[in-house]
Parts: C-alpha cells; structure tokens; sequence
C-alpha cells in the first residue's frame, strides 16, 4: 500500500522526518513513503540533504529548499539538524508547521539543552516523540507543548495525570534515570 | 539554565565523540532482550533494552526472521507490566518489528484490552497498533471499538482511530465506509484537529461520489472550521468542485470562489497561502480574480520568514508562466530577493523576473544575474541559462547582451549538463536571430578551444559545418577547426575531418587550402580519422579524382540519412559481399512504431500484457519476403507501405481474423490473417468476399484462398485490388470470410464431408494514411528550408469543439499518418497553443513536410496547415485529406 500515490494532494502528507548530528549522521529517522525503499536509498538521501543544506544559517528561522522534486524544511540547533520533506507540490507553510511542532516538542522534552549528546541519553523520548508527531505520513499533531505533553505523560509512573507534576519535573526523573543507566 | 551550559560545553572537549550507545554491538543487546523474560520485571531497564534496540533499527541494522521473532515474542511478556512508560515503549517497538500474520494473533488480545482501557493514552495507542500490523480479518472483530474511538470524548483517541481509517481504508475499504455516520459526526468536533483527521477521512471516503464532495464543501464553507490544516483541506476539496462544476457550467460567477477570496483574510499564514495558490490554479482565471491572491504574496515576499518567501516566490514563478502581467506588480520586490541568501528563493526570482521583464530592464537585469551565477548550484544555472534563452526569443533586439552573458558563463566552470544548457541556447539563438549568428559562432568556436567534453565539441564542429560556410568570411573559421585535428582525442579529430569537408565543399576559394588539410590528416594515428580524411578527398575531387558530380557531394555531405539507422543496421548485416554493390535505396524507410502499450511496458519488467502477439510477422521485411513469393503479386512492383493489422472480428469470437493494407503504386493486396478458435473445425478453402462497391476506383484481379485452417494456427489469405497508378485512392469495403467446415472426431481425424459456410466480418477502410510513409527528418527547419516554397500551400481550418489541445494534435496526426519530428507531438498541460512538425513520404516517393499550429479557445480548436512537397497536386492533397477528415 503506498499512501502517497492515492491519496496526493487531496490531504498534506509528510515523507519523512530526520534528526541528524552535525556530521549528517543518524541521531533519529522516520520514513513514511515507499520513494526510498532501501537502506542505501535513505542514507543516500540523508546524505545529499545534509550537503547541501549545512552551510546555510537556520538557526534563527527554519528554511527551505526543493532537493530532487521534494520540499525539504529545515532547522539547526546546536549540533543537530532538524528536517521535514515533503512532495513537491505540497504546502509548504504546512510542512514548515510540523518542523516547528517537531522542534519545539524536543526543545520541551530535552528541557532546551537541544544538543546530540542529550538527544542520544532520552532517544526514547524523542522516538516518541516523532511517533506523536505523524503516523504513516499523515500529520497528527504539529502544536509543540500538545506533543510533548502527550510524549511525557508516558514517563510517569501509575499514569499519573499532567497536572500533578510538570511537564519538566516529570521528564527530570525520566530522564536522568535512563541516561544513568545507559552510562553504565 | 546558561551555567550549565556552559560547563557541558566545557567536557565536551575531552569526549568530542561521546554516545550513550557507543560501542553498542546487536548480538549483545539481543543477549540483554532476556530481561524481558524475568518473573519481576524491571520496567526502566527493559525500557532502555528497547531504546537501545530501536536506536540499533534506527541505524539501519536489521534483525534477522528468527531475531526478530525471539525479540517480538519477548516484548509480548512487557504487557504483564503495569508502567505505562514501558507500555509506550512496547507500542513503538512492535510497530516497528512489523509481525507477521501469526505473530499477531499473540497480542491482539492484549492490544484489544488496552483498546478498552480507561487510560487515554492506551486507548490511542493500542488502536494506532494494532490497526497497524493488523490484517483484514482481525478488522471485523474490532470495527465495533473502532466505530466509539471515533466518537470518543478524547479527541487523542477519536484521532488516533480516525487516521487509522484513513490507513485501512486503502486496504479495506469496504469496512472504513461503514462508519462514514460516526465519521460525520466527529467532522463536527469542537477538537480542532479531530475535525481535520475526520474531514480527510470522510473526503477519502466519499472522493468518487461527486455530489457528496459538493454538499460537504457546501456545508461546511457556510460552518466553523476549528484548526488551519482541516481549513487548508476544504480549500483543496473546494477547489476540486471548482474544477469540477465548471465542465459544465455556463459563463458568470465563479462557485465558492468568495470562499476562496474570504480564506485570504484567515489568521492562519498556512491558510492565506493555501487559498492564494488555489485561486492561481483555477482553470480560465481571470485577471480579476487574480489580483487578491498576487496581492498576499507580494507581502509574503518581504516577510522574514525564508519558508514564506519561498512559497510565495514559487507560486508566482507558475503564475508569471500563464498570466505575466498579473506578476509584474511583484517586480520591485522580486528583485529585492535576487540578493536572498537562500538560494532556492533568489533562483525563483530571477527566473520570475525573466519571464515578466520588459525589453528596456534587460540590461540592468542581466548585471544584477552575472554577479549572482557564480555562487549557485549548476542546477540552478540550468534554470536561469533556460528562463534567459526564452527571454531573448521574446526580445530578440537585445541578443547582444544576451548572447554577451552566455558567452561569459560559457568561460567559466561547470558541469557538462550546464554547459550543454549553454550551447543549446546559443545554438537556438544562432538559428532564430540572424543577426547573432556570427558572434554565436565566434563564442562556440572559443569555447572548443578548452572544451572537456567530446560530445559538445563534436556537436559544435557539427553545427560549425553546417552555418559557418555561410557566414561573410568562413575562412576565419579554419584555425580553429583544425586546432581541434593537432589537440584532441580521435573522436573530435574525426568530427573536425568532417567539418573541414563541408568548409571545401561550399566555399570555391577555401578549396585547395582545404585539400591541403585534409592530406595531413591522411597520417592520423587513428582509423576513422584517416578514412574520413580519404574519403572527403576522393568526393571533394582533390587529386584529379574524378569527382561526384557538385549536388551529390552536396547532398552526401549535408543531407542527414533519410534512412532509419536502425532499418540501416539490419539491412547492412544481410548484405552478403558479392559483385554487386549495397544500394541504400533498397534499405526501407519504414519506421517500425511500437505499439502504445508496449512502449509503456518498456523499462519496467516485461509484463505479460505487454508482449507482443505471436502471430504471423509483421515488420516490413517479413511483409516484402512473403509477398515477393507469391507469383501473382510478383508484377506489382515494389512495396509501398504495409499498414499495422486491423481487426476485422470482436475479441474471442469463433475465428479471429485481421487485416493488413499492402500498398503498391497501382495495386492493393488484403492480407487478411485468420485463426480459428473452435478445436473441434476444421476449415477449407477459406476466402474473404469483398464488396467494393462503395470503393469505385479498386477492382480485384485475385484473390488467394487458404487451403486449410486448422485450429490455433494461424494462415492468410490474400486479395487483390487494382488502382489508377500512383493516385491514392480511397474507399470502403465489406467482408465475408467463406470456407468449409469439417467437424474433428476427438482423435483429431476430420470428416470427409464438409459444409460450406459463410462469417461476416466488419468493413474495412482504405484511407489517405494508408499512402503516407512516416519518415522521419533529423532537423527539420533545414529540411523546410531547403525544400522551399515552390509547392507550398497554407490555409486555416477551424476543428470545432475537442476534448484538449493534445486530443486534436493527435487526431490530425493520425489522420494524416505522418512520422511527428522533435517531440512536437508532445502538448504540455495546459497550452493555449501548440506547434507540430510533420513529415513522410507520400506515395510515388514524394517527400511531404507539414508544419501544424494549433490555438484553442475555450474548447473550440483552430488550425494553420502547412505544406511543403516536391509537387503542387500532393501538396493540394494534404490539405484535402484535412479537409475531408
């Protein structure tokens, strides 16, 4: 089943969403469309897009290019690079949205300490949080505290509702926890 | 918060490489999976089991069918746990394990009782599972939870099982379409994006059902839509009933193009832009409805945001492509981006301002591009080289410039493709503009001096030989010609050879200079070079070789082959070296067109569909040899044309039979190519009746009975019909296949007695194609040149009311049967006009060329045919074959 050929342009759909480190190496991917359907394809494609957007300046604003008949937006922030592809024909403020939803998600969850290195220790998190973000292309939720809200609420143990703790307090011990143990 | 930081950034120095998962190794996390199994869970450490797992499938590793399983299997035991961190983990991890059919069966029960669950969170999630690695039969037994999900008060659930449906729905959609009640209902949400999923789900549901999409737009335009994206979805749907409607509807307002207009004013940028780009799609928009949507996204352009800029700046590039004077307002803010540090965006600018730009602001234009090429990308140059070549079609008084600018780039580094994207336009301008055609060549000729790429400068000293003879003082010319003979690699040595032939050739008083070079090139290290070197000698007439007479060397030197290489190809390999040499002309002309489908099938896997028939032969050799060993035929001469086989039957009926038009200059023969499909007849003595009544002009001379016709192998019959010499006689005829059938006993003996019987079959046509080569021309503005206006007839037909632009392009072909030239057989979407280029050889060899343009006007298709031949009466007949078609 390929999602995006029969339902194109009749609703936005996201083909993947990446997390590289400065080097243009994996942190967290997430593939949506059958478009690269081998491993070789997909760090091909990582590849090209790291090329030939890490000398730009999106630090302050997300950008933009078209790569290969694909809108790809982007972000920078610290050592990691945020991207969100699209189809060419898509609306590119929608993609541009679910960047933002992505990327303010992960500045909540990692507590604005948004570098590789804390990426990796709460991987966990942000593997949820990409998953809270789209499901199978289509997007789910772009509002960025929405999605970290829905991705910390796991952390808690006995499904302890938000507003007992806060989002923070909770992720503290979440986080600290795994990393701990992650060292050893 | 910043002291920390800080001090972060300090260590980082001494573990620059540092990962939590560094060193991480499959078989040994597979190992630490066995925690799964413990009587006391540790739920945080088999959470980190799982992240480390996932980071390992994230890198790209893969786990074998058995790891797989074994890791499936142990996750299983987590759902016993009661941490709902863990649980989340679990969720993703067997999303990501895809099970198969019979694994899932292991956690559907667990997935159906968290789907029941208090919790919201598990609820979603367990339904976004198993919805996921579920298969068709599991999904009647949880429809019934779906059905609530959706109308859940949780909005996390409704859209979890919404999205859900979108997904089963491509699958099963039988099953997503009994819950279009409870998907109605959750459209009407006050959960903002609970709207937008149910919205996408109802509009996938009901997309074939026109009139439902025009009622939910309808209602919904008039209602309250909560979130942008489920706003940006009813424009897209609002726009398909516009599409739609206006088919058939009459001049006058345009349907919900206020909503459309109103969306503009939305808070939501998302929303602005969508309902701007919408409204520049419309089919027929007019300049009025343009303006408020050019209007946003001229503010967009100056907006801090690259992504906006960008947007904007794109959908404008499509609109400057139909409406140019809509754009121009934009020009000033257009150009302030040409300076954009995204690259992508002053690209789209400057090939915006290319296409709107007035003659005088191409000078200043042009300066502000040449300080802006030299830090993009090659496929941007692309894009620019292309926009400056059509502006310079547009205004050819300002090629100096122009042609200044490209010879410039031409200098500098690049890749073959820009280069070549250079040249080509060069070259267009060389052929368009007179006026640039020396200081053209002059940059072409510059540019081989240092040129790394063999196939352009072949290309060029191609292109060199042909227009350079021509030009006021061809002799400047030679230098660097036979620069390329010292300097290069044996390839553009031979295209120089070449090149220096058609300089001796054309110009008197270049000749024994000419002769003088070439007898260099006679001690050429390389074979090719050295034969060609011969060769041009021995036509040019050096040496006292008695030379070709002045028009045959002409014709050989400049003329491209007017023999398909391919028919070259076989008929050289059949040539058998013997006393008589190989003549050309014997070579057929035909070209052999795929059919459609086949074509498709090329380069994907050869599908079954697409093979072709077996049957008898059909390739024009096949056809000549056949009919050349029937004796009757012997005295018709030489093969015309052989058209592709008609059917004369329906599909499957009891015997299949079709046609092919053997067209000779004063006869025409019927193949007609029978198959019986009843294993228990055989037939004798088959012929096929025709009645030529409503075709006076053809009388038949003999027709060619099959003897027998056994089942499922295919014969042929013949019949021949007489015809005035040389005329292309048209007409009509009816046929009745006539046999003898036996009946076949089951061991295959057939009875001695048989009964005659008689089949209809449909009529069959001869038609002005059936008298038309298609053959093709390599350049065809040459081939019009040189043919000239002595036989030229040109007139204007109106084509009434076509479906496209396209469909009446191709139905003129097809009536005419000639061989399209340089894709012009190929409309782009959407044109308003359309040229084409025709050519073929007609019957007595006459050699036809047509020059179509087409315009249309709502749907009403206008044409100007031209054309040019050898003899008036064929060129008068062309154009009656378009005026009774």
């Amino acid at each position: 089943m390929n999602l995006h050929v029969i339902i194109q342009e009749s609703f936005p759909t996201i083909k993947n969403i990446l997390l590289l480190d400065s080097e243009g190496k994996r942190v967290a991917v997430k593939y949506y469309s059958d478009d690269w359907p081998t491993l070789d394809a997909k760090l091909s494609f990582e590849k090209s897009i790291f090329a030939k957007t890490m000398k730009t300046n999106a630090r302050t604003e997300a950008e933009i290019t078209m790569f290969d008949d694909y809108i790809v937006v982007y972000k920078f922030v610290q050592d990691l690079h945020f991207f969100v592809t699209g189809g060419s024909e898509e609306n590119e403020l929608i993609l541009a949205s679910v960047l933002q939803g992505f990327y303010d998600a992960i500045g909540l969850l990692l507590r604005n300490s948004v570098d590789k290195r804390t990426a990796l220790e709460n991987l966990d998190l942000i593997l949820l949080c990409i998953d809270e973000i789209v499901d199978g292309g289509i997007i789910l939720e772009t509002d960025g505290s929405a999605i970290a809200g829905k991705v910390a609420s796991n952390g808690i143990d006995g499904g302890a509702s938000l507003s007992e703790q806060t989002i923070s307090q909770a992720l503290a011990t979440a986080r600290e926890h795994l990393a701990r143990s992650l060292l050893k | 918060m910043a002291q920390p930081l800080v001090k972060k950034d300090d260590d980082r120095d001494d573990e620059a490489d540092y990962s939590p998962f560094l060193g991480i190794e499959k078989g040994a996390v597979l190992q630490e999976a066995r925690v799964f199994n413990d009587p006391q869970l540790d739920p945080r450490r088999c959470s980190q089991v799982i992240t480390k797992l996932l980071y390992l499938l994230n890198q790209g590793e893969t786990f074998t069918k058995v790891e797989a399983t074994e890791v499936f299997f142990a996750v299983t035991k987590l759902f016993q746990s009661k941490d709902t961190g863990l649980r989340r983990m679990v969720y993703l991890m067997i999303k990501e394990l895809s099970p198969s059919a019979d694994e899932v069966i292991i956690v559907t029960s667990s997935l159906m009782k968290d789907m029941n669950s208090k919790t919201d969170m598990y609820r979603a999630n367990a339904i976004r599972v198993l919805c996921r690695i579920t298969d068709g039969t599991l999904l009647t037994q949880i429809e019934r939870y779906l059905k609530q999900a959706i109308v859940d008060k949780n909005p996390v659930v409704a859209s979890a099982a919404l999205v859900s449906g979108v997904h089963i729905l491509q699958t099963n959609p039988e099953i997503v379409k009994r819950w279009s009640n409870e998907v109605q209902e959750a459209v009407q949400s006050r959960a903002a994006l609970v709207q937008f999923h149910a919205l996408a789900l109802l509009h996938q549901i009901r997309q074939n059902d026109r009139l439902a999409v025009s009622k939910l737009v309808t209602s919904l335009t008039r209602g309250t839509v909560r979130s942008p994206l489920a706003q940006c979805l009813l424009i897209r749907y609002t726009s398909q009933v516009i599409r739609e409607s206006s088919q058939n509807s009459q001049t006058g307002d345009r349907p919900f193009y206020d909503y459309l207009e109103a969306c503009l004013r939305h808070k939501a940028e998302m929303v602005i832009f969508e309902a701007a780009r919408a409204i520049t799609e419309l089919s027929g928009v007019t300049s009025r409805e343009l303006t408020p949507a050019i209007t946003v996204l001229q503010l967009f352009l100056s907006s801090s945001k690259p992504v906006l800029r960008f947007a904007a700046v794109r959908t404008l590039n499509k609109v400057a492509m139909t409406h140019p004077l809509a754009v121009t307002n934009c020009n000033i803010d257009m150009e302030s981006l040409i300076s954009d540090q995204n690259r992508s965006i002053a690209t789209l600018a400057i090939t915006t301002l290319l296409k709107t730009g007035n003659e005088s602001s191409v000078d200043r234009l042009m300066k502000q591009i040449t300080n802006f090429m030299s830090d993009i990308a090659d496929e941007f140059k692309i894009v620019v080289v292309e926009a400056i070549r059509s502006l310079c079609l547009k205004f050819p008084l300002k090629y100096r410039s122009l042609m200044n600018f490209l010879s410039n780039i031409l200098r500098e580094e690049g890749g073959f493709e820009y280069k070549k994207a250079i040249v080509d336009s060069i070259v267009i301008l060389i052929r368009d503009i007179p006026d640039a055609k020396e200081s053209g060549l002059f940059h072409l000729c510059e540019f081989i001096e240092d040129c790394e790429f063999t196939y352009l400068s072949t290309q060029i000293l191609h292109f060199l030989g042909n227009e350079g003879p021509k030009t006021s003082d061809p002799s400047k010319y030679i230098r660097y010609i036979y620069n390329r003979v010292i300097l290069e690699n044996p390839t553009v040595r031979a295209s120089a050879v070449s090149t220096l032939a058609k300089f001796g050739a054309l110009v008197d008083a270049l000749k024994p200079r000419i002769f003088v070079l070439l007898r260099r090139c006679l001690f050429d290290s390389d074979d090719e070079v050295r034969d060609r070197a011969t060769l041009y000698l021995n036509t040019l007439g050096a040496d006292g070789f008695v030379g070709e007479t002045e028009k045959d060397v002409k014709e050989f030197l400049f003329d491209s082959l007017d023999v398909p290489l391919v028919n070259l190809q076989t008929s050289l390999q059949n040539y058998e070296p013997s006393e008589e040499p190989f003549d050309i002309s014997s070579v057929p002309r035909e070209v052999k067109t795929q059919p459609l489908a086949e074509k498709k099938a090329t380069g994907k896997k050869p599908a079954g569909l697409g093979a072709p028939p077996s049957g008898p032969p059909s390739t024009v050799d096949a056809y000549e040899k056949l009919l050349s060993s029937i004796s009757e035929f012997s005295s018709f001469g030489k093969l015309f044309k052989s058209s592709a086989p008609v059917e004369l039957t329906e599909a499957e009926t009891e015997y299949a039979v079709n046609v092919v038009k053997h067209i000779y200059d004063g006869h025409v023969v019927f193949q007609y190519n029978c198959t019986n499909t009843i294993p228990t007849q055989l037939l004798e003595n088959v012929t096929v009746f025709v009645d030529s009544s409503e075709a006076e002009e053809f009388e038949e001379v003999v027709s060619k009975p099959l003897r027998t016709l056994p089942y499922d192998s295919p014969g042929q019959t013949f019949v021949a019909f007489g015809k005035p010499e040389g005329v292309p006689a048209v007409g009509k005829f009816s046929n009745v296949l006539k046999f003898i059938v036996k009946e076949v006993d089951s061991s295959g003996e057939a009875d001695d007695d048989g009964v005659e019987d008689e089949y209809q079959l449909e009529d069959l046509e001869v038609v002005p194609a059936d008298y038309m080569l298609k053959v093709g021309v390599a350049n065809f503005r040459n081939a019009w040149e040189s043919m000239g206006d002595d036989c030229e007839r040109v007139d204007e037909y109106g084509l009434g009311v076509r479906e496209s632009l396209a469909e009446a392009v191709s139905a003129v072909i097809n009536i005419l049967g000639m061989q399209p030239c340089e894709g012009t057989e190929n409309v782009p979407n959407n044109s308003r006009s359309h040229n084409c280029l025709l050519s073929g050889v007609f019957i007595g060899n006459i050699r036809v060329l047509v020059r179509l343009a087409f315009g249309i006007d709502g749907r009403q298709v206008a044409m100007k045919l031209s054309v040019r031949s050898e003899d008036q009466s064929i060129s008068d007949a062309i154009h009656d074959i378009v005026a009774n078609g």
